[in-house]
């Protein structure tokens, strides 16, 4: 009688719907998959590592790169376990600013993931019209800190420096006729938060594109709906935060729980899913693009009213004006050593953590009172996400492999770290 | 959200009070350390009981103490130096046993636990007390979360989790030697791969580069925090006394 045995079966490291550099080993009955051993750490960097060679501030490029698609939120959760430990609040006109961004990096990450996903399961043309979108709030990314993606924007005390009264112009090239420039142009006349509000009026009619392509299509239900059922209790048990979370039904953000920055501030809901599967997951965050839209605008009003300070006062954490190191040898001080230097943390232990995209995101560092970390964790809501991937897939046939992979929002940055 | 905090760590002094060996808030946060026996009992009490309800286990991970505390900041060297010294080499040939003095115990496993019904959150600490053969209760049968990070902590840091289903290395490269996160292991790795055109394979050799700090480790004791500290801990002392009386 011959022998029947289970079929092992390799996805990735190099597929187009891994999400980067994830290998799976899959143990198949069939197509049924009965085990999923994912193999991670092909990005492992040894971002706490470095970090722990380096004065603080130097590691805030790092942070980054970690989720490379939600950058400033990163940023973020860093930056708040440091002000925890350094016991300063940023001014209140900054704390607005990293709201505003924090949920602009939201939308921005949430685009690519409905792109991504609906590409993995068949669906083309999100991902062009995800990219629309994506492109106007990368370019306010630019317009206040000069890079479109690792922007390095959020400071231990603030945010590096205030929005700018003008929107950066596109200009006439090879690529771009006069009719495109003018076309381009039309909405960056204005300050940023001009061009942020206009976005934020136009961005639901895209939304409800999205939902137009996606909501009610049969094929995107057929691939979604039942796929990656995950009970209350198991999300818990598994450590699954963030929409994940919500999917299942559980009422959990950290923005309305745990308020950090403005949020107990700004109006806004947190939808939840029903029924723990890959379809109410996606409804639950297409709602919260509506929802940040909502807190955006909200943002918007209130910077546009009132001006102030965006950096903390104290030049022993924070750096003094260039205009200040002209005339004032006090500033000059500071400035040399926060740069050659940077700031010693009191002795001690602080965990921060902030509702990311993806779920929760949080820095614990140890400090034995030197200008480096002396241990920086960092938990990414992704590596928790990833962990639970032998028990969703176990049962479902191969080609629910990637909707699950879709639907977890999956970023090697984060998850190996 | 203080209040609460205190009330929960006098809950835990009562209930705990044979396991606990320290227990203390600062910044906002709790912290409570146990020895690697009770860690089992106390995550099962810590999960289970209605007053702590902490269903979620958010992080867990390890800490090398090896070099806690020391500086790199040497005011006798020349100026090329940089000014950084070090307590030990990271070359083998140059170290020594003795060069390694390490009093107390080196590795930590720390747990970062969170209750979504009563909304706190508390970390959980326990110290390995072998230093060269680091060994702790796995918690996965509480936790399953934790499976992936036991996994990390032991990949990183070579702690064993004892009673885990499946510790295996997770983020180093299949094949790869030594524990990367230790505080003596050094940031440039120990060995470079490259193409050897003769060979036809990528080949493994030690690594050419120099270990070099830009910015040397300094530690400075800060007046702000030194006071503000000081007065905490006096503050602290005195409601433990009044709470006591």
């Amino acid at each position: 009688m011959p022998e029947i045995r289970n079929f092992t079966l390799n996805f990735g490291p190099a597929h187009p719907a891994a999400h980067g550099v994830l290998r799976l080993v899959l143990e198949m009955d069939g197509e049924v998959i009965q085990r999923a051993d994912p193999h991670i750490g092909l990005l492992h960097r040894g971002t706490e590592k470095l970090a722990e060679s380096k004065p603080y501030n130097q590691s805030i490029g790092y942070m980054d790169r970690l989720d490379y698609v939600s950058m400033m939120c990163n940023e973020h959760g860093y930056v708040l376990a440091l002000e925890k430990m350094l016991g300063i609040e940023a001014p209140i006109r900054a704390q607005y600013i990293r709201t505003m961004f924090d949920e602009i990096t939201r939308i921005l990450n949430h685009l690519l993931w409905i792109g991504a996903h609906a590409l993995d399961v068949g669906a083309m043309t999100m991902f062009l019209y995800a990219f629309r979108e994506r492109e106007d709030l990368m370019d306010v990314y630019e317009a206040v800190s000069g890079a479109r993606l690792h922007a390095t924007y959020y400071r231990p005390g603030g945010v590096y420096r205030d929005l700018p009264d003008v929107m950066p112009l596109h200009e006439k090239s090879r690529w771009h006729s006069d009719a495109d420039i003018e076309r381009l142009n039309q909405t960056r006349s204005g300050s940023v938060l001009d061009f942020i509000e206009d976005f934020t009026n136009r961005f639901p009619k895209c939304v409800d594109e999205y939902e137009t392509l996606l909501t009610d299509n049969r094929i995107w239900k057929q691939r979604l709906v039942d796929i990656g059922i995950v009970s209350p209790e198991r999300a818990l048990q598994l450590g699954l935060t963030g929409a994940m979370l919500r999917g299942s039904g559980v009422e959990w953000d950290l923005r309305k729980k745990q308020p950090y920055a403005m949020y107990d501030q700004v109006d806004f809901d947190i939808p939840v899913g029903k029924n723990g599967d890959s379809y109410d997951r996606y409804l639950v965050r297409i709602e919260e693009f509506r929802q940040s839209n909502r807190i955006i605008k909200q943002c918007v009003d209130w910077l546009r009213k009132n001006p102030g300070p965006v950096m903390h006062a104290d030049h022993k954490i924070t750096p003094p004006k260039r205009e200040d190191m002209k005339g004032d040898m006090e500033a000059l001080i500071h400035h040399f050593k926060l740069a050659t230097e940077g700031y010693c943390l009191p002795e001690g232990e602080a965990y921060a953590a902030i509702e990311h995209p993806k779920g929760e995101f949080g820095c614990y560092i140890v400090s034995d009172g030197a200008n480096k970390p002396y241990r920086l964790k960092i938990r990414a809501p992704g590596f928790a996400h990833m962990s639970a991937m032998d028990e969703l897939t176990k049962g479902h046939m191969l080609a629910d492999v990637v909707t699950i992979i879709g639907t977890m929002d999956i970023v090697f940055g984060e998850v190996d770290r | 959200m203080t209040e609460a905090l205190r009330v929960l760590k006098t809950y835990l002094l009562e209930s705990l009070s044979d396991k606990l060996i320290s227990s203390k808030i600062a910044i906002n946060e709790l912290t409570i350390e146990v020895a690697p026996v009770d860690l089992i009992s106390t995550a099962q009490f810590l999960r289970d009981d209605d007053s702590c309800c902490f269903e979620q286990l958010i992080d867990l991970c390890g800490v090398d103490y090896l070099a806690y505390g020391e500086s790199e900041w040497d005011i006798d060297a020349s100026s090329f130096s940089r000014g950084v010294k070090r307590e030990f080499s990271f070359d083998d040939s140059e170290m020594d046993e003795t060069d390694i003095e390490f009093q107390g115990k080196r590795f930590a496993s720390v747990i970062h636990l969170l209750s979504l019904k009563h909304n706190h959150r508390i970390r959980l600490k326990t110290y390995c007390d072998d230093n060269e053969f680091p060994i702790v209760d796995s918690v996965t049968t509480i936790w399953n979360s934790a499976n992936w990070f036991e996994r990390e902590a032991f990949d990183l840091f070579g702690i064993m989790y004892s009673g885990h289903p499946d510790l295996r290395r997770i983020l180093t490269d299949y094949g790869f030697s030594g524990h990367p996160f230790r505080k003596d292991f050094p940031l440039i790795g120990q060995v470079e791969m490259r193409y050897d055109e003769d060979q036809q394979r990528v080949v493994y050799e030690p690594v050419s580069i120099e270990p070099r700090v830009l910015v040397p480790r300094v530690i400075r004791d800060d007046l702000r925090f030194t006071a503000s500290k000081e007065n905490e801990t006096d503050k602290t002392n005195q409601t433990d006394k009044e709470a006591q009386e």
